[in-house]
């Protein structure tokens, strides 16, 4: 079906919905690399007009990408909530945009409609709303998860310690993750991305920061973000695996890239589950996977079928929620600037992917970050930090001074997660708030305690700890 | 829990708390000024990102940047890719890897094909990169490949470079072996870390598949003497099973973290 419409006198004509989908996003170097983007801002507006005009039921019954070929448009489509759907069906783009930010709409109302939105329709609500929209729209929805803490309620503001070592040592490692825990942070993980995938490697930094959490008493999870299929293997060598992460992407040959199906991460989540029950730990809760994504992946494994990166980021997301996620973040501005060139895309994008999240479903977080051949630096990380605290955003990264000395790119820091809590008035996870307070580090508002971090009991607690564990 | 472990004594903790620190080149116990960072931090982290922003955007001048020797005795000699400027080669990395018409004609006038080891310099993410590490590896591969008497190509410089010009490099030349050295997108901790990407007999059509690398060459990673070496052990094995790719297995660790298997990994110009 082709879509037109007049601005000003000039007729333009879309071909499809994808093309009016693609052509309606707000600039992105990607979409250009893709060769889908709209020709100028006159194209552009005339698309979101297009947009605005079409019904969420014509979104849903237009698949982007055949479901006889793609298993995510088939998850997407098998997984629609059709009587909540029914009330929404003939609304458009634009009404529901609306909708979204109306008075009357609460969260509430909004989490009950949450399996009647496909993520086509919040890709296509993202493109017609202006960042403070998208800001709005966000921060009326909490959605919230437990796993050995809870994390997303309204008022609390969690961080991921990522204590990245270039060669996986295991005090370099352990050393920034106690600091992360000295400034308040780690409740959303202690996370580590490993720099060598092996069995070996990722069972002994696993051991590690397990060992860790258990001498600390902080209650909280470990991640160690190898490939899903190495995590499973460590937990069949006998290793404690709290969170199980995996990339997921917007496509089936964009998962496929990734060495993953949809079956993989279902027996990847069961099988996690039944590792839990095996362990002596208080869970709080079943949410047991943990996900990253980002705008241009698809399109970097050249499996994006044509479609805009946002509308395939949608999509990712929509994988996602079929897996009842603690953690999922966009990592926006790693991939770098063929596909977000600017700070101004980069910022864009960061607040696209956290409202459609939420929309979504999903406890959404950011890896606020940039990299050094990005137009962008660490005044643009400040500014997507602070936009997304005001947007009611999950959990953000929590690297020693922003700077991750394994992957090579610039996040945000200890000190950023403590200066966003402050600014907004925000609190650690209850569980791990009461575990701060007790032991001095955060007061009970939130605030940071302690001035000297290497004077804290901790550090000499760890230096018990890194005698007990293998350390090269 | 915790209540079980004695702490230490400080001067003890002091000690352990430096071994450790030193153990990680992540910036750790920096201070603090209330939520912010210290000034000194503050501006230390401006001054390393301003040594890898311009590493990444400041054009490689090869009668600046190389000793004169170093460039009359390997008759040094630079081309550019279809990227037109620093802008367009970062938005648009498919003309980072085609040589401009006019690099075409200088290349056939300059250089000998058929060649059994032909080294090509690229810019790439980094020229200083390429500025700090290539005058040292330039000799030591050259002397690897005289000891096995290889043929070799005539080096040359591309800018504006990614890792997909060693196809156009294979179809223009023909070479048994090409290595290309290639700044890597410099992060704070250097900015002058080089890769150096292998193929054998590369060809259009060519991908990361069919092709071989050592990362992380610089001081403080792998030193260039290392590297020489590593590469010309590359090239035996390529020239040895006549391939060169994921059938050519060096002792190297496979790098599948989440966030390169996310396919985000730009760590090197691809």
């Amino acid at each position: 079906m082709t879509y037109s419409t007049t601005v000003r006198h000039q007729r333009y004509t879309f071909d499809n919905l994808a093309e009016v989908l693609a052509k309606a996003n707000e600039e992105k170097s990607g979409d250009s690399l893709a060769g889908i983007a709209a020709a100028d801002q006159r194209e552009r507006v005339a698309a979101k007009r297009v947009l605005a005009d079409i019904t969420l039921r014509e979104i849903l019954d237009t698949p982007l990408i055949d479901p006889a070929i793609d298993d995510v448009s088939r998850l997407i489509l098998d997984s629609h909530d059709q009587p909540a759907f029914t009330p929404l069906a003939g609304q458009t783009v634009g009404e529901f945009r609306e909708w979204l930010l109306d008075d009357a709409t609460t969260g509430e109302l909004i989490a009950a409609k949450q399996r009647a939105i496909t993520p086509e329709m919040a890709a296509a609500a993202a493109k017609l709303m202006s960042n403070k929209d998208l800001i709005l729209a966000a921060a009326k929805i909490r959605n919230v998860t437990r796993c050995r803490n809870t994390l997303g309620e309204r008022g609390v503001l969690g961080i991921r310690v990522q204590p990245n070592h270039p060669a996986d040592d295991l005090g370099g490692i352990l050393l920034p993750a106690v600091e992360g825990l000295l400034y308040g942070c780690g409740d959303a993980v202690i996370g580590v991305n490993p720099a060598i995938e092996s069995v070996d490697t990722v069972a002994a930094i696993l051991g590690a920061l397990d060992r860790l959490i258990t001498v600390s008493g902080a209650p909280t999870q470990h991640c160690v973000l190898a490939h899903i299929t190495t995590q499973l293997a460590a937990i069949e060598r006998g290793a404690p695996v709290d969170l199980l992460f995996q990339s997921v992407a917007g496509t089936q040959a964009a998962n496929a890239s990734f060495g993953i199906t949809l079956d993989l991460l279902r027996e990847g989540r069961q099988r996690t589950l039944e590792h839990h029950a095996t362990r002596d730990v208080r869970w709080v809760g079943q949410n047991v996977m943990y996900f990253e994504t980002g705008q241009g992946s698809a399109l970097s494994a050249e499996a994006h079928h044509g479609i805009d990166q946002l509308t395939l980021e949608a999509r990712a997301y929509g994988v996602a929620r079929a897996f009842e996620p603690h953690l999922v973040n966009t990592v926006v501005g790693f991939i770098g600037p063929e596909y977000l060139y600017d700070e101004r895309q980069i910022i864009r994008a960061g607040l696209e992917d956290h409202f459609m999240g939420k929309l979504l479903g999903l406890p959404m977080g950011c890896d606020v970050c940039y990299t050094n051949h990005a137009q962008a630096d660490q005044n643009s990380a400040d500014n997507l930090l602070t936009l997304l605290t005001a947007a009611g955003c999950n959990y953000f990264m929590g690297v020693p001074c922003a700077d991750d000395v394994m992957l090579s790119y610039q996040s945000t820091s200890f000190h950023d997660g403590a200066a966003m809590r402050r600014l907004f008035g925000l609190k650690p996870a209850p569980e791990f708030h009461a575990w701060l307070e007790e032991r001095g580090i955060v007061t009970a508002d939130g605030r940071l305690a302690i001035g000297d971090m290497a004077a804290h009991p901790l550090l000499g607690e760890l230096h018990s700890l890194i005698g007990t564990v293998d350390v090269q | 829990m915790a209540r079980e472990i004695q702490p230490q004594p400080q001067n003890q903790l002091t000690r352990a708390l430096a071994e450790l620190r030193a153990r990680t080149p992540a910036r750790l116990v920096v201070g603090r000024a209330g939520e912010a960072y210290r000034t000194s931090t503050q501006l230390e982290l401006r001054e390393d990102h301003a040594f890898a922003v311009d590493a990444v955007h400041s054009e490689l001048d090869l009668n600046r940047d190389f000793d004169p020797q170093l460039v009359a005795s390997y008759k040094l000699f630079d081309v550019q890719t279809k990227a037109f400027d620093k802008a367009d080669f970062l938005k648009r990395p498919q003309l980072g890897r085609q040589f401009s018409d006019e690099a075409r004609a200088t290349i056939l006038a300059h250089c000998p094909t058929d060649v059994d080891f032909q080294i090509v310099v690229g810019d790439g993410l980094s020229s200083a990169a390429v500025v700090s590490q290539v005058p040292a590896l330039l000799p030591l591969l050259t002397a690897g490949a005289k000891k096995r008497n290889w043929s070799l190509g005539q080096p040359f410089v591309v800018r504006h470079c990614r890792v997909g010009i060693l196809n156009d490099v294979g179809v223009l030349l023909r070479p048994r072996v090409a290595v290309l050295l290639i700044g890597e997108r410099p992060g704070l901790a250097t900015a002058e870390s080089l890769s150096a990407y292998m193929a054998f007999r590369p060809e259009a059509g060519h991908t990361d598949a069919q092709r071989n690398l050592i990362s992380n060459i610089h001081a403080r990673g792998v030193p260039p003497e290392q590297a020489a070496l590593r590469i010309l052990a590359l090239a035996d094995q390529m020239v040895a099973q006549n391939t060169s790719g994921v059938a050519i297995k060096e002792e190297l660790t496979v790098n599948l973290d989440s966030k390169t298997s996310a396919g985000r990994l730009e760590e090197n110009p691809a």
